[in-house]
């Protein structure tokens, strides 16, 4: 209780972020199921579907924005991460299914059926208990972010080289997918799902549970980054941020510290991907493509990186502005991404946090203490 | 044309005297071409009342090697050749309507029309039919096109018999196209093969040693499991080992041709991000976009100048390095200079311009994909031997890269824009100080990486179809081509760009494609852990 009051106390915009978060995880279902569809106040069950994505995508952004604000790691392959939560969780819904699918094998999924498998491959036993494809929604992007990070930060492989890294590991990955023989349904993926733990997903009951728990997993997702950033680990990272050689002439295992909080984010992408299957009812191949990685990253750079809160700020305006554009202007959607990476970059490098604290600072007063762009490094 | 006298039916004598005479004429070989006796006498004995007759009319038209014989055997067995019944005119008929429109079989002048009843078929059987095909087939090996005889002597070889052999024997001394001679020896000898005589089957083996067409291997492997003589049988499977080794050394050849083909194009999309990348530091990740502007570049002068794509193609190389380094000064100008020594920073923001660049492409022109025509003088293969080919595209995209990789090595190397680049690439501070404008050398060092991407979008446009994700599909591998071959250094990405193309090709046919692809991106991954500037690191201080 000492711990969250002096986290409080310290970051405002954090309290604000999940007064709201509350506020949402308690209204927004009793607005869907108690109030009728006719009266002004009612959400429906799409708006709040929508919602819970946009969560998961928060979850996700702070994810990244761990790895890139506070250790200074520009990771373009968090998708693939996400991604793999997300495929986790999709088996265990695609075996909920039972005989259920359109080919009626109690067994083996539709698309196995399809490809006249006769026996479910060794990977899938298992995903029939909830347990299990929970543990494995943390442990299987906690293990390859660990492998992939014991690897790449042992080799001192840095900066650039390992944006270019993270990216050629989501693009490999996405291959892999996309071909049958995976056994994860090739391009369509995984999706006809029917139920979660016993309840029906279509059911408004059901949807609500899941946006509670999206709620409540952006709060916990943010309150551990939150912890992690105020403890001597979270100064040892900022400090490998802006300097990493001094950081390891001064004793510090920066190996370490990197790789741990990588394999943290990592499973934080993995439990955004899990609940963010089951609301929006597929998962496929197309998660892992570079693009779904980088637009990612320009959510957190939009919010506005090193704050977590921005994170959170950024994946709802930005995801917002893409439902809005491609059912408006299908066509402006890229341009508008596009235009918003280099604007930003350009002109609001703190992102929409870094505005809210500079008028802050103007009304206050105090010197501004401009936080040193990550990954900068001048020759 | 030989003045041709309408046939009347002759009288039995006289067609027994014929036919006497045609046998005769059998016995003795006839050579040469345009024999007339031979032919009006088979036009003749088309009209005999027995098919034995007709079958010696059909051979003497075979043997003539008279143009008109193959229209008229051509007629024959689609029984589309009739005789008037008034006249004994030879007609080829054409049913129109009720009535027939007339073709004089001879002279190939029209020959009004017929009711049915004026007509009289000339009639054949199976046994005919069968004649007259290898009469076409024998008739084939005298056309004038080597293409047309080059198929029939292939044609000929799952018939081939001793007088076959002959046939093939005398037209091989006559025939002057090499082509056609190598396959008329090799029908000649796959023929003795056959033969009951092992010591002529042994010259025949010989003889074929070497030879890599498949007819040959199907035949020995035939010959082995027929073959009583034992060194005849140990002598043919040791031509065929030989053969076997051969036809695998040519595989190897094409596996290498194919991997160097994509390696080439690896090494052309790369090229100009190694000196983006390497020279001034700068992630460009609309490098992809660049490439594909090329492509469109060569798409619209294709559009420009329908008539003649020859051309449009060899302008679109100056006028895609033109348009591609133009964009590329444009986004160095406005976007990248304010981001130097930011390169997270850059990366972002290049990936921003190269989504605003994909759309813009679609918007302009279409999200469908579209393809560019390939010139005459690219498209078709040279044949090494009948089981390697190499395509002209492919090879002269081979040549293109290695013509841009040298005027690239030369304009670093020996041109003075070059010099004041790898001044400013090694000690800004210093070259600016000795008068080098390195705000200017930076543009344009950004604006020759920017056009050499879009020479090699045109060289892409020959080989895939060109469309909004043109740039996306390359804009890993080529990364990977540069993190491989070390930053910064043009002979590593050219020697990365091949190796990592031909491993790949020799990988594809035990994995399949896409395996082979996920497999050297996870080389690149470990191989970078172990060497984290590549395979030529740069010498002295400067990192990236």
């Amino acid at each position: 209780m000492n711990l969250l009051r002096s986290l409080f106390a310290r970051d405002t915009g954090g309290t604000i972020l999940l007064a709201l978060l509350g506020l949402a995880a308690v209204l927004v279902p009793i607005c869907n199921l108690a109030l009728d569809p006719g009266t002004p106040l009612h959400v429906s069950t799409y708006t709040m579907a929508l919602l819970g994505k946009y969560l998961c995508y928060a979850l996700l952004a702070i994810a990244v924005d761990l790895v890139w604000g506070y250790l200074g790691i520009l990771t373009l392959g968090h998708g693939a991460f996400f991604a793999l939560g997300g495929y986790a969780m999709g088996m265990y819904l695609m075996r909920q299914i039972g005989a259920r699918g359109v080919y009626g094998n109690p067994v083996l999924p539709d698309f196995m059926v399809f490809l006249n498998w006769q026996h479910l491959p060794w990977f899938w036993h298992g995903f029939n208990w909830f347990w299990f494809a929970a543990l494995m929604v943390l442990l299987v992007p906690g293990l390859l972010a660990l492998v992939f990070g014991w690897f790449t930060f042992r080799s001192r492989v840095s900066g650039v080289y390992l944006s270019i890294m993270t990216q050629a590991l989501t693009y490999a990955l996405m291959l892999a997918f996309f071909r049958n023989e995976m056994g994860f349904g090739g391009n369509n993926g995984l999706t006809d799902f029917k139920e979660i733990l016993g309840f029906p997903l279509q059911a408004d009951t059901t949807r609500a549970g899941l946006f509670v728990a999206s709620a409540l997993a952006l709060a916990g997702g943010y309150l551990g980054c939150r912890h992690i950033t105020g403890s001597r680990l979270g100064r040892v990272c900022r400090a490998i941020r802006d300097q990493e050689d001094r950081v390891r002439f001064l004793g510090y295992r920066v190996e370490d510290a990197k790789l741990w909080v990588f394999t943290f984010s990592a499973m934080l992408a993995g439990i955004a991907g899990a609940l963010y299957v089951p609301q929006v009812g597929i998962i496929n191949p197309t998660e892992f493509s570079p693009l779904a990685s980088i637009e990612i990253v320009v959510w957190v750079a939009v919010g506005g990186r090193s704050t977590l809160y921005g994170a959170v700020i950024g994946a709802l305006m930005v995801n917002y502005a893409k439902s809005f554009l491609t059912a408006a202007m299908p066509d402006a959607w890229l341009f508008c991404l596009g235009a918003l990476f280099v604007l930003v970059t350009l002109f609001l490098p703190d992102g929409v946090a870094g505005l809210l604290r500079r008028r802050k600072r103007a009304t206050t007063g105090t010197a501004p203490v401009l936080p040193a762009a990550p990954g900068e490094t001048r020759p | 044309m030989p003045a041709t006298c309408p046939f009347l039916r002759p009288p039995g004598a006289i067609r027994h005297l014929a036919l006497l005479l045609l046998i005769c004429l059998l016995l003795v070989p006839v050579s040469g071409r345009g024999d007339e006796g031979g032919f009006d006498q088979g036009i003749g004995l088309l009209a005999s009342r027995d098919f034995s007759g007709k079958a010696a009319g059909i051979d003497l038209l075979a043997e003539s090697g008279d143009a008109r014989a193959k229209t008229i055997l051509e007629a024959l067995l689609a029984g589309r050749l009739f005789h008037v019944k008034k006249s004994g005119r030879l007609v080829v008929a054409e049913k129109n309507g009720r009535t027939y429109l007339l073709t004089d079989a001879l002279t190939s002048a029209p020959a009004g029309t017929a009711k049915k009843r004026a007509l009289k078929k000339v009639t054949i059987n199976n046994r005919l039919r069968t004649g007259i095909k290898s009469a076409l087939a024998r008739l084939a090996l005298r056309d004038p096109d080597p293409g047309v005889r080059l198929a029939a002597v292939n044609a000929m070889l799952s018939t081939l018999n001793q007088e076959s052999i002959g046939l093939l024997t005398r037209l091989r001394k006559e025939e002057k196209d090499s082509r056609v001679r190598d396959a008329l020896a090799t029908a000649i000898d796959i023929g003795r093969l056959r033969s009951g005589d092992p010591a002529l089957r042994s010259k025949a083996l010989a003889r074929l040693d070497g030879n890599l067409d498949p007819v040959v291997r199907n035949e020995l492997i035939r010959l082995l499991d027929t073959e009583k003589d034992e060194t005849v049988r140990r002598q043919a499977q040791a031509t065929l080992a030989s053969i076997e080794r051969r036809i695998a050394l040519s595989g190897l050849a094409e596996t290498l041709f194919f991997g160097l083909s994509m390696g080439s194009v690896l090494v052309l999309a790369a090229i100009g991000l190694a000196i983006t990348f390497g020279v001034i530091g700068v992630i460009n990740m609309a490098h992809g976009e660049l490439i594909m502007l090329g492509a469109y570049t060569t798409y619209v002068l294709q559009q420009l100048l329908p008539h003649s794509i020859g051309l449009a193609l060899l302008l679109s190389v100056p006028a895609a390095f033109l348009v591609s380094g133009g964009v590329g000064i444009l986004i160095e100008k406005t976007v990248i200079r304010f981001l130097y020594g930011r390169p997270l920073e850059t990366l972002l923001a290049t990936f921003g311009i190269s989504l605003v660049l994909q759309q813009a492409v679609r918007t302009i022109f279409s999200p469908l994909n579209r393809s560019v025509a390939t010139p005459a003088w690219m498209s078709g293969m040279i044949q090494i031997n009948p089981v390697l080919s190499l395509t002209v595209n492919r090879l002269t995209i081979l040549a293109f890269a290695a013509l841009v990789f040298a005027g690239l090595l030369w304009t670093m190397k020996k041109s003075s824009i070059g010099l004041q680049v790898r001044a400013v690439a090694q000690n800004r501070a210093m070259a600016r100080a000795m008068g080098v404008r390195a705000a200017r050398v930076d543009a344009l060092t950004f604006g020759l990486g920017s056009g050499i991407a879009g020479m090699a979008g045109v060289a892409l446009s020959q080989l895939t179809n060109v469309g909004p994700n043109l740039g996306q599909a390359y804009i890993i591998d080529s990364f990977m081509v540069v993190v491989f071959g070390g930053v910064g250094n043009l002979w590593g990405t050219l020697l990365g760009g091949l190796t990592l193309g031909v491993a790949n090709k020799f990988m594809e046919p035990w994995t399949g494609a896409v395996l082979a692809k996920i497999l050297i991106l996870v080389f690149i991954i470990l191989f970078i852990q172990k060497r984290p500037s590549g395979l030529f690191p740069r010498k002295g201080r400067a990192e990236v």
